[in-house]
Formats: C-alpha cells, structure tokens, sequence
C-alpha cells in the first residue's frame, strides 16, 4: 500500500459531508458581512469572530438563564451584536484603517478571554450547551424545528435524511436569502454612498454624506450577520465555547472573501466551498501525521490560501477588476 | 445674563484647562494619572504588594518592550502591520527549546542562536515576500492580510514541528532573591537585567548612529531618503535584523519565565501593539517605555482584579489610547 493513499470510503460518507456543507454555508454568511465591510464600505474588520461569538452567547444565555423564548433570544442575540459594533466602531472607525484592524482584532479577543474567565455566565472554557434545574439545552426549540423538518422530508419520500441535512438546508436558504437582499441593498443609493465612501472619502464628506454614519451602518449590518453565524455554529457543534470564536475563524472567512473575489456577493459562495473541501480534504490524505499536526496543517492551509492570492491574485476567482482590487 | 458671558469667555471651566494642558504636555499628563492610580493603590493595597508587582510588571513589561521595539520600527519604517510579529517571537522560543533542551546546550548559547536565526527568519521574509510586494505598490490592507496569513503558517510550522504542548526551558525557574524586602525569581531578575541592558543598547544605538538617523529619515519619507543617497535597501535588512533579534530574544524571555507554546506569541502580540500605539508608531524610545509601563500597569491590576483578567488590561488600555490619543503619547497628530 502507497503510504499516501487516499481513503475513498470516507468521501462517500454523506453524513460528514453535509456537516462539512453547514459550515460551509455558515462561513458564506460570515463572509458577507466581510464583503459590505472590506468590498463595498472599505473598512478592515478584524473582529467577525467576536461579533459571531456575542451573538451565540447572548443566544445561549438568554435561552438558558431567562424564560425568554428562543424565538425572541434570536433577535436579540443580533441586536447585542450591533450594539456591541456601534460602540466599537464609534471611537475607532474615525481612525486610520491599521488602527481599526487592530482594534477590531483585540475586541475579539476580549469577548472571547472574557466568555472564557465569566464562567458564572458563560460556564467558561466548557461552553454553554445543557443545563439548568429543569435542565434545559439552549437549542431545545432548534431540535424541534430540525425534527419537524426531518418529518417533511421523510413525508417527500427521503427514507433516512442525514441528522445535519435540516440545518444544511437552514443555513444555505439562509445564505441565498442574504445574499438577494444584500445585493438589492447595495445596488440602491444607500449602497451607492458606500461604494463612494471607499473610493474617496474627502469626496463623499463633500457630497454632504457622513461617512462616519455610513460606515457604522455597514459594521452593525456585518455584526447582525455574524450573530446569525454564531447560532449556526452552535447549533452545528450543539455546544457554545470560546474555541468555537478564535480569531483565525475571522480570516477562515478572509480567505473565502479573496477566494472568491471583493465586490461580488456570489463568488462567496464558491469560494467557501473551495476553502472547506481543501481543508476537509486533507483529512482524507493517509498523512503519517498526529491530531496536533493535523490541526496544524488546516492553520497552514488558510495561512497560504491568503498569502498566494493576495500576492498573486488579488482579484479572487470571481472578483470584478474594474470595481475592486484588494490595495488599490 | 451673567452665566451666558462666563461660558463665552474660553479657558475658563477647569476642566477645559485641564485638557488643554494635557494635549499640550500628553506625557506628563499621563504619568500624573498613573501616579495618582499608583498612590491610591499604595494606599489601598499598601506599599510592599504594590512595589513587588510592580517588580513582576518590570519582567513582563521587559519582555513587551522588546517585542515591542521591533513591531514599531518595522511598522513605521515599511508602514507594515506585522501581525506575524507574535510569532516571530514563538520561533524563537523554540529554536531556544532545540537547542537548550533538545541538544542539551546551556541556556546562554541558546539565546544568541534563537537571536541570530529569528534575525535570518526575519531578513529572508523580507526578500521573498515583502521586498517583492512593495515594488508591486501593495497597499496597507495587502500587507496587513499577508502577515496574518504568514502568522498562521509560522505557527503551524511550529505545532507541526514540536507539536501543541506545552513545554519548559531548562532554566531554574525555582530559585527566588529577596531585594529590600521583595521576592523576585532568579530567571525573572536576569529577564529585567538583560532586557533593560539591550534597551538601552538599542535605544542609545537607534539615537546616535548613522543607522538610527537613516532609519527615522527611512521612516519619515522613503523616497526622500533613497535621493538622499541612503542605501535604503540595506537599512530596511538591517531593520529586520534588530526586529528579528529582538523579537527572539523576547521569546526566549517569555519561554523562561512562562512556559514554551504555540501561542506564547500571539498572546503577546496585541499587548505589544497596545504599547506600539501608546508609544506613537515608529517611535522606539515610545514603544520602549509604553512597553514596560504596560507591564507594570496589567501586573499592578492584579492586585484590584484576578490574575485571569490580565491579558485584557492591556486591549482596555489600547481602546482608551486610541479614543483619547491615537497618535500615542510621545507622538504629534499627523493622520490618524
């Protein structure tokens, strides 16, 4: 046997593909937000991992420790999310775009060294998932869903539906629903004033838009979207811990952002698909290598997926030249 | 009628004075705010505990500033965010492992060789990837991207190597001295001694040489400074030299007196931009002190939160420069 062979049964296994496909989807929406802040708006967000990590815990928390329901918890989860961008946008988005990179950067740090440390709140470094004296799970009513969409398929004629497909097909309707509205919304004025924004501020100021307002706007939208990620995650992984928000998750969705081109929402998409079929692939390889090596090759593999393209091919696989290119 | 003439009058509020002063002297305002924190911890907490964390804070803070020197010359020189600066320093925490554990060498040949090969790391990066990217014209964000994807691949590199352990130096970690009544480490006071020495070798190198005068004349105009006949190409290697150096000689430090791990960088990345900014970018005589004020400041808060709370004194004391001063305390508001 070559000691490089490639284990073809396990490319067959439907159930871990379509638990690889949620992330994917959930990813694509992470990256969204990443493209109306870095593609259209021009600001260097470095902070999708915390907004998404506020937006799971403020999920899990309210869902476990208060009688709101969960249908509730979902907005508010995203709300907390904007909020937490407004007053982290507010002092910084007036500065230059390194020293909002870094403070974007550091914000995500602190929420997740602080969900760590709360563990009254957050039950530290274990996570959130099942709990309480009645004992409760924060994704109870999630369950519920997923089950009653199990039954529908079933009722269509799917004998045996994988336990991941309910939430792949939530995420990825969730992704082309965002996708729709937020190219509506780019292609209106509002998003016309972004795009100025970006290509000149001075300019923008002149036309009496404030881009302070504008850009605040597109990182609150780009929260929002990353609490909903955050459910997804949680709802995937049926635990919330902070491991699950570090900030290489933040450039996971970099890479799918220049993977699949700045100023176009729909080559996100492919893009993440080609972002996790590489880094789920080489769990495939037969590499002589252990579990720490193994996660240490995924870091490489996302680490030289940004370096190759930013150098060599700004534009992405389906980026639009002559609107966008990353340094320009 | 009179109320209404007192606020048209300017510099009148106390307060108003008060800013207006501190804009004008940022340094002095800030060590009197930190002199005033540091009295009412004196007398809250009483002055032997105040005294002895801030002797930990000295060793941290040693450790930052030296990371921190190398982050801010490189930053302002070729305007590069190195978010791989963190792990410039975990390399050479565990070239220092190779040699000081692996190969069984003493401690002393490991920091020069941890030293001269984070220098060589730092110089052939510059050749393959940001010498070349500079002449296509990448801009910022470029730069800050491909350092951050570089940070990924050299810290897999090291898990990939040495795995994700946590491992130890052989250094006596036991052994403490007592100084006017203080307990510090044997390990903790060499890391004060050796850094405070290299600080002020740098900083007085950095200040009088010909290559710290090119080096500030790179960094207040690149283009300027090649017409000038500066041989730009040599200082930015050299650049890379002390940053690499530095950076590894932080790592050591950090490993002897903590413990050797795949993310001892990282964890100490944004507290050294914290004191890069604090400093004023480019600035390292800034970085140098922001860098051991810092320390001081996330040991000394200790003693009012628990020890768990550290890592995020110094991202709050970031966020409060930047609202405040973001051009730093030592700089002059260009653009920010």
């Amino acid at each position: 046997m070559l000691p490089l062979g490639v284990e073809f049964s396990a490319f067959t296994d439907a159930g871990f593909w379509i638990g690889v496909g949620a992330f994917a989807g959930t990813y694509v929406l992470l990256a969204l937000g990443l493209q109306l802040n870095v593609g259209y708006t021009g600001i260097t967000n470095f902070g999708q991992a915390g907004f998404m990590a506020i937006g799971a815990y403020t999920m899990g928390v309210l869902t476990l420790e208060t009688s709101i329901s969960f249908w509730l918890a979902l907005p508010l989860s995203m709300l907390a999310s904007m909020l937490f961008a407004l007053i982290i946008g507010l002092p910084s988005l007036r500065l230059r775009e390194d020293y909002f990179a870094i403070t974007t950067l550091a914000m995500a740090e602190v929420v997740r060294i602080t969900a760590r440390n709360a563990k009254g709140l957050t039950n530290g470094s274990e996570g959130l998932s099942c709990g309480g004296p009645d004992f409760r799970c924060f994704d109870d009513t999630w369950r519920n869903v997923s089950d009653q969409i199990e039954s529908w398929l079933q009722s269509l004629g799917w004998s045996d539906p994988e336990a991941l497909l309910p939430l792949l097909l939530v995420v990825w309707g969730m992704v082309l629903v965002l996708t729709l509205v937020l190219q509506r919304t780019t292609n209106t004025p509002w998003g016309r004033v972004l795009r100025a924004i970006r290509e000149d501020e001075d300019a923008a100021k002149a036309l009496g838009k404030n881009p302070l307002v504008y850009k605040l706007q597109s990182l609150s939208i780009a929260a929002a979207i990353a609490a909903i990620a955050g459910w997804f995650i949680a709802f995937n992984i049926a635990s919330i811990a902070p491991t699950e928000f570090l900030p290489i998750f933040t450039f996971y969705a970099y890479a799918i952002l220049i993977l699949g081109g700045l100023a176009s929402y729909w080559g996100l998409i492919a893009g993440s698909v080609v972002l996790w079929t590489l880094l789920e692939g080489t769990r495939f390889l037969e590499l002589p290598i252990d579990a720490d090596q193994e996660a240490a090759l995924r870091y490489a593999i996302v680490g030289l997926v940004i370096i190759l393209l930013v150098a060599f091919r700004p534009q992405g696989m389906f980026g639009k030249r002559e609107e966008m290119v990353l340094g320009e | 009628m009179e109320g209404a003439d007192l606020t048209l009058r300017p510099g009148l509020s106390s307060r108003e004075r008060f800013l207006d002063w501190a804009n004008r002297r940022p340094a002095l305002a800030a060590a009197a705010i930190l002199g005033l924190v540091g009295i009412g911890l004196i007398a809250s907490k009483g002055l032997h505990d105040v005294a002895q964390a801030s002797l930990n804070g000295l060793t941290l803070g040693s450790i930052y500033a030296l990371g921190a020197v190398g982050l801010t010359l490189v930053y302002g020189i070729l305007r590069l965010v190195n978010f791989a600066h963190g792990d410039f320093l975990t390399f050479g925490a565990y070239i220092a492992f190779l040699v000081n554990v692996t190969w069984g060498l003493p401690i002393v040949v490991a920091i020069p060789v941890a030293m001269v090969c984070t220098a060589i790391l730092g110089v052939l990066l510059e050749i393959a990837m940001w010498r070349p990217m500079r002449g296509k014209g990448a801009g910022l964000f470029q730069l800050m991207l491909m350092s951050i994807g570089l940070a990924f691949m050299l810290r897999s590199m090291v898990q990939f190597i040495w795995g994700g352990a946590t491992r130890e130096l052989d250094v006596d970690n036991t052994s403490s001295v007592e100084i006017f009544g203080l307990r510090v480490g044997e390990i903790e006071l060499v890391v004060i001694v050796l850094g405070f020495l290299v600080l002020g070798g740098v900083g007085l190198m950095l200040r009088y040489s010909l290559l710290g005068k090119q080096m500030r004349a790179i960094s207040d105009d690149l283009d300027l400074a090649e017409t000038a006949g500066i041989d730009t190409k040599r200082v930015i290697v050299l650049t890379w030299v002390f940053a690499g150096s530095l950076a590894g000689l932080a790592g050591v430090l950090a490993g002897a007196t903590q413990a050797v791990e795949p993310n001892l960088g990282f964890e100490l990345l944004l507290a050294m931009f914290a004191a890069v900014i604090l400093g004023g970018i480019g600035d390292a005589f800034g970085a140098l002190a922001a860098g051991i004020v810092l320390g001081v400041m996330i040991e000394c808060s200790t003693l009012v939160f628990d020890a768990r709370w550290k890592l995020i004194v110094g991202f709050v004391v970031l966020v409060i420069a930047l609202v405040i001063r973001p051009q730093g305390i030592f700089g002059k508001a260009k653009s920010v």
